[in-house]
């Protein structure tokens, strides 16, 4: 049991008025649930393959086919460079890593809407929610960076040469900034889909157009002009152009590139938190 | 005592009709003005939510101004009608929504329980749910486990711990979440009316582990319900809401008292028509030992009701059947008497100091006995009988039952 000492004024450990900091983010408060926010992980998880046959195994299944389908399309028929990387190790790298990010996006967008009925019965810090979707969907990072040590060994054994190189070293805080950019997005959109749920809907289409501004099914060296200005704008392209570099050995990221992801990361997620808190304390009244 | 909730000038406002979604004009130019410290354009000050009448504007206030305070130990039950915002209150004080206008203050850990077995997952096994469920409610991985057998015991689904609850029988599937909820070890509870689940038995077993808790614990208690009975056996105050406003706070057998009479007319009842085909009971009086129609009275007083009755109407072998209920609708006592073609009113005596202090009302009914009711009239005429001099009156609320009765000490 835990609420957080929000008082100034001592006597009361708990004052709750009409008024809030904007910049109070609690975030003490999240860290007192933070049981809650391992068991809904677990629970996502242990949900996730219930009742199925291949149970975990289900997490490789999705990136592998669509592994294939991007060969068969954008390799062969297309014909689009992969800098000489192996085609399916181009891929698997910008579908993992593509995926991680849409999949934060997405599920924390519904955020307030799919736990409505929860939200509306029990107070607990409403951050724990899209923090667990992300964390949780992390878990499923990891899995599929092991399909992608596994294609990357079967590669090695084959003598094709990868020049994986320390910037491999970077990825964890790749991760973190994607991460952090998935949520921060998530829940700005999930704070105004309490009214406007037109942008819901607007999402998983923004998402799919968002794919191709990202350096998933091409590299940056193949493009000129202002589209490669465009395409490297966008705060994503230097993360996964970091992956490739650090574990393929190509890649265009420079560490100027990582302090304006790092930068425009922060803004976003500042934000997203900002609205997030205000939108959390009345939703329930709106849904 | 220490003051353990102070709530001041806590009001909460709500807006009708269309909530936003198409009026994104309407949105900016609100937010506009209260962006530049201007009040809300659309909150119009003074609304109250009387859901009968047609307001002029779009918000009503579901609270307005509550000011109370709550001592520690003490177990209050909120009262009032269907909207007169007692679940909003609720909703406030556990910051589930927050306050248009106000504050509160609480000392100590704060849980509420608006719903049982919230965040339980059909999927996950009953063991799973525990730790699940109580975390969502504030508890702490190591308190969940030093309570698991405890939870298990008191829902008493030991064989069906590890099976998902999706297969649990709807029984023991909200005695799982309410055992959750009852352990949990906060200094002060807030309670919705989740004790309307299970079975007579488990609701008893629900309301004994409530009571336990504020009375040896010293844990406070928020606690709503619309069964009086259980709420003058649990609480020692009231809050009584209406129309979003604070009618009264006070002991709770004064506060039940007051929402009884609130309800009704004072002492009388009048059949607006009688053009029903056997409907005979045209009007119902209560009236005192001068013949003043009245609903209040002292416990020494005699109490009178006069029944009138259509006399055309009045049936062959029929009789006339009352019983007087108490502030929880149970019946008390029934009387009955043979009706007479030739006679319209009939006057019932309830002797001095037979009913104890609390809220009544009457039910009556006219019938042919064994074979057919005639005319039935439920819950009308509420009276309130007052004591302040008996020598049970020393015991303040307490519940010592309806009637006094007849018995000799030796």
């Amino acid at each position: 049991m835990y609420q957080v000492n929000q008082s100034k004024d001592p006597s009361w450990d708990l004052v709750v008025s009409s008024k809030r900091d904007l910049f109070d983010f609690r975030i003490k408060e999240v860290w007192r649930y933070r049981d809650l926010l391992a068991l809904l992980i677990r629970r996502d998880f242990v949900a996730f393959y219930k009742q199925t046959i291949f149970g975990p195994l289900w997490f490789f299944i999705q990136p592998i086919f669509t592994t294939v389908i991007y060969v068969f399309i954008f390799g062969k028929l297309a014909g689009i460079s992969t800098d000489g990387i192996p085609m399916p190790l181009f891929y698997l790298v910008g579908i993992t890593a593509w995926t991680y990010f849409s999949d934060c996006l997405i599920k924390t967008s519904t955020v307030f809407v799919d736990n409505a009925h929860i939200f509306g019965k029990v107070y607990f810090p409403r951050l724990v929610m899209p923090l667990s979707i992300v964390i949780s969907n992390l878990v499923r990072l990891g899995v599929q960076f092991v399909l992608l040590a596994l294609a990357m060994l079967y590669y090695g054994i084959q003598g094709v040469e990868l020049g994986t190189s320390w910037y491999v070293l970077l990825i964890p805080f790749l991760v973190f900034l994607m991460a952090a950019q998935g949520l921060g997005l998530g829940i700005i959109v999930s704070s105004l889909t309490t009214k406007y749920r037109d942008l819901a809907l607007l999402l998983k289409f923004g998402v799919q157009l968002l794919m191709y501004l990202t350096t998933v099914v091409y590299p940056l060296s193949s493009l000129n002009g202002t589209i490669k200005t465009i395409v490297a704008a966008n705060p994503l392209t230097p993360l996964i152009e970091g992956m490739r570099l650090g574990l393929l050995g190509e890649g265009s990221f420079t560490f100027s590139d990582l302090a304006y992801v790092s930068g425009l990361t922060a803004f976003i997620l500042l934000i997203g938190i900002v609205v997030f808190n205000r939108v959390e304390r009345s939703f329930v009244d709106t849904i | 005592m220490s003051v353990v909730i102070k709530v001041e000038q806590l009001s909460k406002a709500y807006q009708l009709g269309q909530i936003s979604s198409g009026n994104l004009t309407q949105d900016i130019e609100r937010w506009w003005k209260v962006a530049r410290g201007k009040p809300d354009p659309f909150l119009k000050l003074g609304e109250s939510n009387d859901r009968s009448t047609k307001g002029n504007s779009d918000m009503v206030w579901s609270l307005k101004n509550i000011d109370f305070e709550i001592e520690q130990g003490q177990a209050v039950g909120i009262i009032g009608k269907n909207g007169a915002g007692k679940s909003t209150l609720l909703k406030v004080l556990s910051q589930v929504t927050s306050p248009t206008m106000g504050q509160f203050k609480v000392k100590g850990r704060i849980a509420s329980l608006l719903e049982v077995g919230t965040g339980f997952h059909p999927e996950l096994t009953g063991r799973e749910n525990i730790f699940l469920n109580g975390a969502i409610l504030g508890m702490r991985k190591k308190e969940i486990s030093s309570k698991f057998d405890e939870i298990v015991d008191f829902a008493g689904v030991e064989r069906y711990i590890d099976t998902p609850v999706k297969r649990y029988s709807s029984g023991m599937y909200v005695r799982l979440a309410f055992a959750v909820a009852a352990h949990l070890e906060s200094e002060i509870l807030i309670v919705d009316e989740v004790l309307a689940v299970g079975d007579a038995d488990f609701q008893k077993k629900c309301l004994g582990k409530m009571g336990s808790v504020s009375k040896n614990e010293g844990r406070t208690i928020l606690f709503v319900s619309h069964n009086l009975a259980s709420l003058m056996r649990l609480c020692q105050k009231g809050i009584l809401l209406k129309n979003g406003e604070m009618a009264s706070y006070d002991s709770i057998q004064e506060v039940v008292g007051q929402y009884a009479q609130n309800e009704s007319e004072d002492g009388v009842f009048v059949r607006p028509n009688t053009e029903g085909d056997e409907v005979n009971i045209l009007k119902v009086e209560v009236i005192n030992s001068v013949g003043d129609r009245t609903n209040t009275f002292d416990f020494s007083e005699e109490i009178f009701l006069r029944f009138e009755l259509e006399k055309l109407k009045i049936q062959k072998h029929s009789s006339i059947f009352v019983m007087i209920l108490d502030a929880s609708k149970r019946r008390i006592f029934p009387t009955e008497t043979i009706l007479n073609k030739e006679k319209e009113t009939y006057t019932l005596k309830i002797n001095r100091k037979f009913l104890t202090r609390g809220s009544y009302s009457i039910h009556v009914m006219t019938h042919i006995p064994n074979l057919r009711a005639i005319d039935e009239l439920e819950d009308i005429c509420r009276f309130t009988v007052v004591d302040n001099t008996s020598e049970l009156s020393i015991h303040g609320g307490y519940d010592y039952g309806s009637v006094f009765g007849q018995s000799h000490w030796n």
